[in-house]
């Protein structure tokens, strides 16, 4: 992906990562990194995945990314515990800068407190902590 | 570097005749640059051999008898088969594909890259030093122990602390023991303290240091000046802070004017003062740690005091310390007895409170040999000189980088004079000419030139790093400006050029990607 | 130059940033400058005043070894594009230095077994201490257990770190010889019993030495199986380089990493160092090595390259949270240590092996008959073993030097242990000759009757 974008429909936590509310089970989070994250570190060439079972904090960090130069954690935005992992990444490790949002997303989480949505941004707010 | 190329590294940055990213290029490559690399274990061919064994001249018992068979291997490892003659020339032919300090301009910054004197690799190789094992017995080293001491003489009173051992085998390995040390001190006071500050300029050493240690990091922010913010300073100073781990000058290339200040701050905490000794080259004869207040320093006799870096060690990274430090040093240092001799002193007694080892035997001796002979040969006014013309070199280079059409790219990121090393920020060059740091640098290779060290320090934008050292002569310096001058007017008509390069290089450049992502670090075998 | 800087004086460059207050304004208290002549005769005074190996009949080792280092290594390390280059950080004009680095981590992924390894480290005790914070970070467990089999410098070095590294050493003993032991016991190794009762569920890391401090040739594969049964410890065992070619490599071992001294593969003794430490890992440990790796990979154009690379694993870019504070390696004695292997050959270590291992037992049998001296223990050495002289070992040994032997080392006087009074380890390597262990024994045994005549029991 090119181009910056962030789309609306996600929750947005300031350490650029994202969450995705399941539609058919609002219990259940998709979580990813940001287009903005992605392009700031470059190509991602390792990312361990976590085990399904373990228990993320908000805030707090469950994974890193690592490019060539560069190691970033990954913040969970939201509690909860990890119900799973997206598997195709450990082949394919590209679709995180290719498809923040979609292919590249990175754990699905069983929210511990629906409350902790209420201190995430939406799309235009964390844009413009980005500073245009 | 190729053969071909030498002869040409100044005159020719590679790409005459020839559009610069064509694919031509790869057709002007020399001949070690066509030949595939490769390694020794896909030369030579089975039977071959360089080794004669010496003649087997005892009784063979039995085999079973000598060693059980569960023991022994089964099938000998997987080393090459080459004659001597192959041998050389492999690794002859793989050196050429190197760049050294003996061929051209290193200004790596922070790795003070100075001419190593032939004499020292001369008097290291004497067998004397060369062939003495490190348990002969001490009264059969003096000449060793003697040259150990007198080293240990000359590091104290360069920094100003009376008490050193030569022990740690690099800077890294230097920062480990005053880190330990720092512990050892509170402990031995009854404190726990758990934090230790570093500036965000700070080298990546010290934090990793910390944590191996076990104690936490705590950054401190640099101020508009490029030195310590005093007021965040303050703020974080307290009693659970064990020590402050400090370059002076700092990697900025800038003498911090508010030493005195900093270290009354830290010791009214009851801290401690550490001083990474990584920029010595600067200040050697002219201010000392010690009198900065500094309780621990280490030395990098690799950058200093000149031990060849040999392509990535060995160093050496001996610490000095202050009198409340002293019972805290590793063990053995060398002492000399009251008839004049000289002995390891191991402090085993009761209640010895040194922190112990950090490694086998006595320390890098053979840097020891080199660095004692430099400091021998400079004596007090040569190091003062050095460390003078050091500084000298650095701030005639940065002049020359700020002559128009290279400062309103590359502008200097801090300060108005440097040190013996200065930063400049290639974020407007970024900008203004869509080269990045890392482009000039790779251009510079087709100059002839190593490239200074980039994207250090982390809050300088598209850092550039640069430090020239004593031994460089103004013409060096003048070419290695003109030449970055050269570059960016080149890139003000072409960017391609410097995005393509390097092009007379063995290879250009290389994916990082690929070999982060699939690991390959050894040869595969049949 | 002054005139572009925009100064009247060097002086002045100085006075404008150094406070006053913190600048020497004295001379240094060091003698003035020598000329290149005058240097070099006082350092070679220094070294007259030195006892090389090359001045007397040296039997000395526990750790360094006067092993022969052919010609083709002085040649190559003293040429100037593999002396002066720093680390190589730009890879287009620093594949020479790679592409070695690259030879290196095969070859001692070769000897151990292993499947990786990095480019080196400091030297050996300080890689042993490296290997314990490895473990720390893959299981954040609190206990190491160490065999006292280790060399008395990994035992204190291992000391020194865990205090930083919050943990804590817990020594199991060897087994002995002496009445009580178990029967068919040869002694000297890590006693089987207690190493398995010493590791538990918070046991980090298992850690012995092949061969251990003391000669003796360890049973590797079961030290490894019993840590394995016990607990999850990593297994860490501290090698001998220069036996790999006849002993089971650690990686058939079980082991989980190897690290050691490289100083037997072509480097000199230097007094104690610069030498290498070498470091090999199974494949899970990759990313939690120390030091610079180099890996392999294509330029631009396509052609084969080296680079140094899983750099996020290194100070410089993960900090505080690095597998190692370590900066760089020992790349100049690493390219010695990989053209050494390379010079010996696949057949050359094994031959190589052989004869130490001849002529070390035929030197222990010889010195184990003489009146007064007996094996520590029954084991197979290879390079090196440990005698118990029923005579005072410092007075015995000056009888030798007198004599121009060196008989080996005096072991208390080196660990500082009182079980090791009376203990003589000495070393074989190829350069001591059948002739010179005859010689040995001559002097020895003499030396050790007359302390027993002079001092009566």
């Amino acid at each position: 992906m090119a181009e910056a974008s962030y789309p609306e429909d996600l929750l947005y936590h300031p350490e650029h990562d994202w969450a995705r509310i399941d539609a058919a089970d609002p219990a259940v989070a998709t979580l990813g990194i940001t287009w903005y994250a992605q392009d700031s570190l470059g190509e991602v060439v390792f990312f361990d995945l976590p085990a399904v079972g373990a228990s993320v904090s908000k805030d707090a960090s469950y994974a890193e990314v690592e490019s060539v130069k560069a190691v970033s954690d990954v913040i969970a935005p939201l509690s909860g515990e990890i119900v799973e992992v997206n598997e195709a990444l450990a082949d394919d490790l590209q679709k995180i800068n290719e498809d923040p949002y979609g292919e590249g997303w990175l754990v699905k989480v069983r929210i511990a407190d629906p409350a902790e949505r209420e201190q995430l941004m939406d799309a235009r707010a964390y844009a413009a902590t980005l500073g245009g | 570097m190729s053969a071909i190329d030498e002869n040409h590294l100044h005159a020719d940055p590679g790409i005459d005749g020839h559009h610069p990213h064509h694919p031509a290029t790869a057709a002007a490559a020399g001949p070690m640059q066509r030949e595939r690399a490769r390694t020794i274990f896909q030369k030579g061919s089975p039977g071959r051999r360089a080794f004669v064994c010496p003649p087997l001249d005892v009784p063979m018992p039995d085999a079973e008898e000598l060693l059980p068979k569960r023991f022994r291997r089964e099938q000998p490892p997987r080393l090459p088969e080459v004659s001597e003659p192959e041998i050389v020339r492999h690794y002859v032919g793989i050196s050429k594909r190197n760049f050294d300090l003996d061929s051209g301009f290193y200004p790596l910054g922070s790795c003070t890259m100075k001419h190593n004197p032939r004499l020292h690799e001369r008097a290291a190789a004497l067998p004397g030093h060369a062939r003495l094992h490190p348990l002969q017995d001490p009264e059969r080293a003096q000449g060793a122990l003697e040259l150990m001491f007198n080293l240990q003489g000359a590091l104290a009173e360069i920094s100003g602390l009376p008490h050193v051992s030569l022990q740690p085998s690099a800077g890294s390995h230097g920062e480990l023991a005053g880190v330990l040390l720092t512990r050892a001190y509170h402990e031995d006071r009854g404190e726990t303290r758990h934090k230790v500050l570093t500036p965000d300029t700070a080298h990546g050493t010290n934090p990793a240091t910390v944590t191996m240690a076990g104690l936490e990091v705590v950054k401190l922010a640099t101020n508009p000046d490029g030195g310590i913010d005093l007021d965040d300073l303050r703020a974080k100073a307290d009693s659970d802070v064990a020590c402050l781990m400090l370059t002076n000058p700092n990697t900025l290339g800038l003498f911090d004017p508010n030493i005195e200040e900093i270290a009354a701050i830290v010791h009214g905490v009851g801290a401690t003062l550490y001083y990474d000794g990584a920029n010595l080259n600067a200040v050697m004869g002219l201010s000392r740690p010690g009198d900065m207040g500094f309780d621990i320093v280490h030395f990098n006799l690799h950058k200093s005091f000149t031990q060849p870096h040999g392509g990535g060690g060995p160093g050496s990274g001996p610490i000095a310390v202050s009198e409340r430090i002293a019972p805290f040093l590793p063990r053995p240092v060398v002492a000399r007895d009251g008839d004049g001799s000289f002995a390891l002193d191991f402090d085993r007694e009761p209640g010895s409170k040194s922190i112990g080892r950090l490694r086998g035997f006595h320390g890098n001796y053979g840097c020891f040999v080199r660095s004692y002979a430099y400091i021998c040969s400079l004596g007090a006014d040569g190091l003062k000189d050095a460390s003078e013309v050091a500084v000298l070199n650095a701030n005639y280079l940065l002049a020359r980088l700020r002559e128009k059409g290279v400062a309103e790219h590359l502008p200097l990121a801090y300060g108005e004079l440097c040190m013996h090393e200065f930063v400049l920020s290639g974020g407007p060059m970024k900008r203004a000419l869509k080269i990045k740091t890392l482009d000039l640098a790779k251009r510079l290779l087709d100059f002839g030139f190593h490239p200074p060290t980039v994207y250090f320090p982390l809050l300088v934008d598209e850092a550039l790093m640069i430090e020239p050292t004593e031994t460089e002569t103004k013409e060096t310096l003048d070419a290695f400006a003109d030449a970055i001058a050269q570059i960016l007017a080149e890139a003000a008509a072409d960017p391609e050029i410097a995005l393509g390069a390097p092009y007379s290089t063995p290879v250009r450049r290389l994916d990082e990607v690929a070999a982060a992502k699939r690991p390959v670090i050894r040869q595969a075998l049949d | 130059m002054l005139a572009a800087i925009g100064v009247s004086s060097v002086q002045e460059i100085f006075e404008r940033q150094i406070p006053e207050g913190v600048r020497l304004g004295r001379e240094l208290d060091l003698p003035q400058g020598l000329s290149e002549q005058e240097v070099f005769a006082h350092l070679s005074q220094l070294a007259a005043r030195n006892v090389s190996a090359e001045d007397e009949l040296s039997f000395l080792g526990a750790g360094m070894y006067d092993h022969y280092v052919p010609a083709l290594i002085d040649m190559l390390m003293e040429r100037s594009e593999f002396l002066t280059p720093y680390t190589p950080y730009q890879p287009e004009i620093s594949q020479g230095g790679l592409q070695v680095m690259f030879e290196y981590q095969t070859a001692i992924s070769e000897l151990t077994g292993l499947p990786v390894s990095n480019a080196s480290t400091y030297e050996g005790p300080s890689a042993v201490a490296a290997a314990a914070y490895l473990a720390k970070l893959h299981n954040s467990k609190r206990r190491l257990v160490i065999s006292a089999g280790l060399h008395p410098h990994t035992i204190e070095t291992l000391r020194t770190l865990a205090h930083g590294y919050g943990m804590e050493v817990v020594l199991v003993a060897l087994t002995t010889c002496s009445a009580g032991a178990a029967p068919g016991s040869t002694g000297g190794v890590t006693d089987p019993d207690a190493w398995a009762g010493a590791i538990d569920d918070d046991t980090s890391a298992a850690i012995f030495a092949q061969p251990n401090f003391y000669g003796a040739v360890e049973d590797a594969a079961a030290l490894s199986a019993a840590a394995k049964d016990a607990g999850e410890p990593v297994v860490i065992a501290q090698v001998d380089p220069i036996t790999l070619g006849i002993l089971q490599p650690p990686g058939a071992c079980g082991v989980d990493v190897a690290v050691g001294e490289g100083q037997p593969l072509g480097n000199r003794l230097d007094f104690g160092g610069p030498s290498f430490g070498f470091f090999a890992a199974r494949e899970e440990y990759l990313r939690r090595m120390p030091g610079r790796i180099a890996g392999e990979t294509v330029d631009v154009d396509g052609r084969r390259g080296f680079v140094l690379t899983l750099q996020t694993r290194e100070q410089h870019i993960r900090r505080e949270k690095a597998t190692s504070n370590i900066c760089t390696a020992q790349a100049l004695n690493a390219l010695a240590g990989v053209v050494y292997l390379a010079w010996l050959g696949r057949r050359g270590i094994v031959e190589l092996g052989e004869l130490l291992l001849s002529r070390t037992h035929y030197a222990r049998e010889q010195l184990a008959a003489l009146a007064g001296v007996e094996k520590l223990h029954e084991q197979s050495v290879v390079r090196e073993f440990a005698l118990r002289l029923d005579a005072d070992v410092a007075a015995v040994r000056g009888r030798c030097l007198a004599q121009g032997v060196n008989p080996g080392v005096d072991v208390q006087a080196l660990s500082g242990r009182d079980e090791d009074r009376g203990v003589l380890l000495v070393a074989i390597t190829e350069r001591r000759s059948r002739a010179d262990i005859d010689r040995l024994a001559e002097v020895l045994g003499a030396a050790v009757a007359s302390e027993r005549q002079a001092v009566p029991a």
